[in-house]
């Protein structure tokens, strides 16, 4: 019977298959041709300032619209160093919660805990910026701040008044979001391990913290860095918050209690209002900028994760 | 009932109610710009709908984007609350009209703890605050002039706007006009190099920033001062007046600036002369073409403007815009008609 349906189904099927495979192609394709397009499109945007700045872009301080003259180093401080203090809160943070959510918890406290952690991802970030102002700002200026710099106030990083505005809490403000991500993507990594692996561990003597450091984590090592990538690339590009409690000052200061400001947020501040040509061009070089910090931070990324991929096999043997 | 029938009773139902407006029926005005004025745009927009037929659309885009769209010709007309350059004007071409709507006021809002409404600020003080020469709130110059309050040895925390905006176009206009070093280090425009201080996103942000931090001061809109029932001060004006912002005295400061008021209103007229004026203020325009290309679309706007500068101007108060003096009405009243289209003037 399927013989008789003859060479037409057969061929027809081929064609279908032929299509769909041709189809699945240009969806893949189309990723990297708009990201393409997106880098071509930037650069002929930023021609005007690429032309008038070059490289002393990068290198240069001043941001002065009035006189057009534009630099974006403090800018790239700002979001690196942002992004930084976000991971060095949110990780240890977020791998603990991970821990206990894949490790520890008991059961019918999973889904509540895992529940809220979800929850704290869906707040959308000009709410979280709200919050920052409002309740994170005023914590940082009258507890936080004056705590830090009594302990740690002869370190240059908590020099100055804490004004609650600054890169600090741009930097806390950016780890509650990213804390989310950490969470989610390494309890999943974790859960995958193979309850064979923890059993190993558990029949040679192990205590629970030995077999989560010794059996767990080493496999499921490349998956929490690349939640931890993500969390990078998250706070990188977070515009809104950030902007609300940063204090948008263009300027490199040791303190963490100094305003900064970051790409994302100078182009969304300023780029409404942005009237002169060279003005327009230098906030997309700006963008430009941003992308390539982003493209240099996710390559990284890549590297680190194949340098560590091959702890589970090594833990195997 | 067949499909033809219901067909036709439909097409019979819509025709009956399309035919009801008057003559300026179904068409549509689109402009684009300053978020400044966009409450009362949006209520004009809602009274002269329902009044003469004619939608207007506004999108309050930001005056960088107004400007930017009215050049590109995909808005009928343009809004923005900081004049058009020469360069923009040429690249827009034809004969450009800013036409002014209202004026607002910008004041001078602080939060320090003990100090009542309206302290008094004389324009060098504001501009060296502002540079980050006078950094503490019991400054001499600062007490001379407030020599009644109890004003704190603290630090004063300045606060801007970090965004592009008209306000901050008008505040630092005035602080060039009344301290040369301001003109010569930092200048003027929608976003300056700050010297000093924290910069806050929109009048939100900066109002935010002032609430919540001790000894800071910033700039906002009278409006948004008023409605958030903030701590402002008064400035002083040229005639060595302090005057507490309000929309009466900010009418006065039009008023006293009349005579420096070119043929285009191209101007801030910040710092003006006359006794009562509230110096920091300025314009909100609408551009438009003096040519327009349609007859029909081109009379619409300039009735829509027309209305808007007379019986729309009662709307402006409420919202606390600043009325149009009735001396500058007469000369706008020149300016909508001698707006022509196709060579032919659209109005009679």
């Amino acid at each position: 019977m399927i013989g008789g349906r003859g060479g037409a189904a057969v061929s027809s099927a081929r064609t279908a298959d032929r299509t769909f495979q041709f189809l699945l192609a240009a969806m893949a394709a189309a990723v990297p041709v708009i990201i393409g397009a997106m880098l071509v499109a930037l650069i002929a945007a930023a021609w005007p300032a690429i032309q008038r700045f070059g490289g002393a872009f990068f290198v240069t301080s001043t941001w002065d619209p009035v006189a057009e003259e534009f630099g974006v180093l403090p800018f790239v401080y700002g979001t690196l160093v942002s992004s930084a203090l976000a991971l060095v809160i949110a990780v240890p943070l977020g791998l603990g919660v991970a821990i206990f959510l894949a490790e520890l918890v008991p059961g019918w406290l999973r889904s509540p805990i895992s529940f809220f952690v979800e929850l704290l991802a869906a707040i959308p970030s000009v709410v979280i910026g709200l919050w920052g102002i409002f309740v994170l700002v005023p914590w940082v200026r009258t507890a936080l701040g004056p705590l830090l710099s009594a302990s740690l106030g002869s370190l240059p990083l908590f020099r100055g008044p804490p004004l609650g505005i600054g890169m600090l809490t741009a930097g806390l403000i950016l780890a509650v979001m990213v804390v989310p991500f950490i969470v989610a993507v390494s309890t999943e990594v974790m859960r995958t391990v193979p309850r064979s692996q923890r059993e190993a561990a558990l029949a040679l003597g192990a205590t629970r913290w030995e077999t989560t450091r010794t059996a767990v984590l080493p496999y499921a090592r490349s998956g929490i860095i690349g939640a931890v990538f993500l969390a990078l690339a998250r706070a990188l590009g977070e515009t809104m918050a950030v902007t609300m409690v940063i204090g948008n000052v263009p300027q490199i200061k040791t303190s963490l209690f100094a305003p900064a400001y970051t790409i994302p947020a100078v182009i969304a501040n300023e780029f409404s209002e942005a009237t002169s040509d060279l003005y327009v061009a230098a906030l997309i070089y700006a963008g430009l900028v941003l992308f390539i910090v982003t493209v240099i931070v996710n390559a990284l990324a890549r590297l680190l994760v194949r340098r560590v991929a091959h702890g589970p096999t090594q833990i195997r043997e | 009932m067949t499909l033809r029938q219901v067909v036709i009773a439909v097409l019979a139902v819509t025709a009956g109610a399309a035919a009801v407006p008057a003559a300026a029926q179904g068409l549509t005005l689109n402009g684009a710009g300053a978020t400044f004025p966009f409450p009362l745009y949006s209520k004009w927009s809602q009274v002269y709908a329902a009044e003469k037929g004619v939608q207007i659309n506004y999108q309050s885009i930001g005056s960088g984007g107004g400007i930017r769209q009215f050049i590109a010709k995909t808005v009928d007309f343009g809004a923005t609350d900081g004049p058009m350059t020469d360069e923009q004007v040429a690249q827009a071409g034809g004969r450009v009209l800013h036409v002014p709507m209202v004026a607002g006021a910008v004041v001078p809002v602080y939060n320090v703890p003990g100090v009542p409404i309206g302290l008094d600020f004389t324009p060098d003080v504001l501009a060296d605050i502002f540079l980050g020469r006078i950094t503490k709130w019991n400054d001499p110059r600062l007490v001379k002039s407030n020599s009644t309050v109890p004003l704190p040895a603290a630090d004063i925390v300045v606060v801007h706007r970090s965004d592009g905006s008209g306000t901050t176009a008008i505040w630092v206009n005035f602080l060039s006009k009344v301290s040369a070093e301001w003109r010569s280090k930092v200048g003027e425009g929608t976003s300056v190099n700050w010297p000093a201080g924290l910069g806050g996103r929109g009048n939100e942000g900066v109002a935010g920033l002032v609430r919540q931090t001790p000894n800071s001061l910033g700039y906002v809109e009278l409006a948004y001062a008023l409605t958030n029932k903030m701590t402002f001060g008064d400035v002083q004006n040229r005639a060595g007046q302090f005057v507490r912002p309000t929309l009466t005295s900010t009418t006065k400061a039009m008023e006293g600036a009349l005579k420096n008021i070119p043929e285009d209103y191209r101007v801030f007229f910040t710092n003006p002369e006359g006794r009562d004026v509230y110096p920091v203020a300025g314009f909100t325009w609408i551009l438009i073409q003096g040519d327009q290309g349609d007859p029909a679309k081109g009379k619409a706007l300039v009735e829509f403007l027309w209305w808007a500068t007379h019986d729309g101007q009662k709307y402006a108060p409420t919202l606390l815009y600043a009325l149009l003096p009735k001396s500058l009405i007469g000369r706008i009243e020149r300016t909508l008609k001698s707006v022509t289209a196709k060579g032919a003037p659209v109005l009679p």
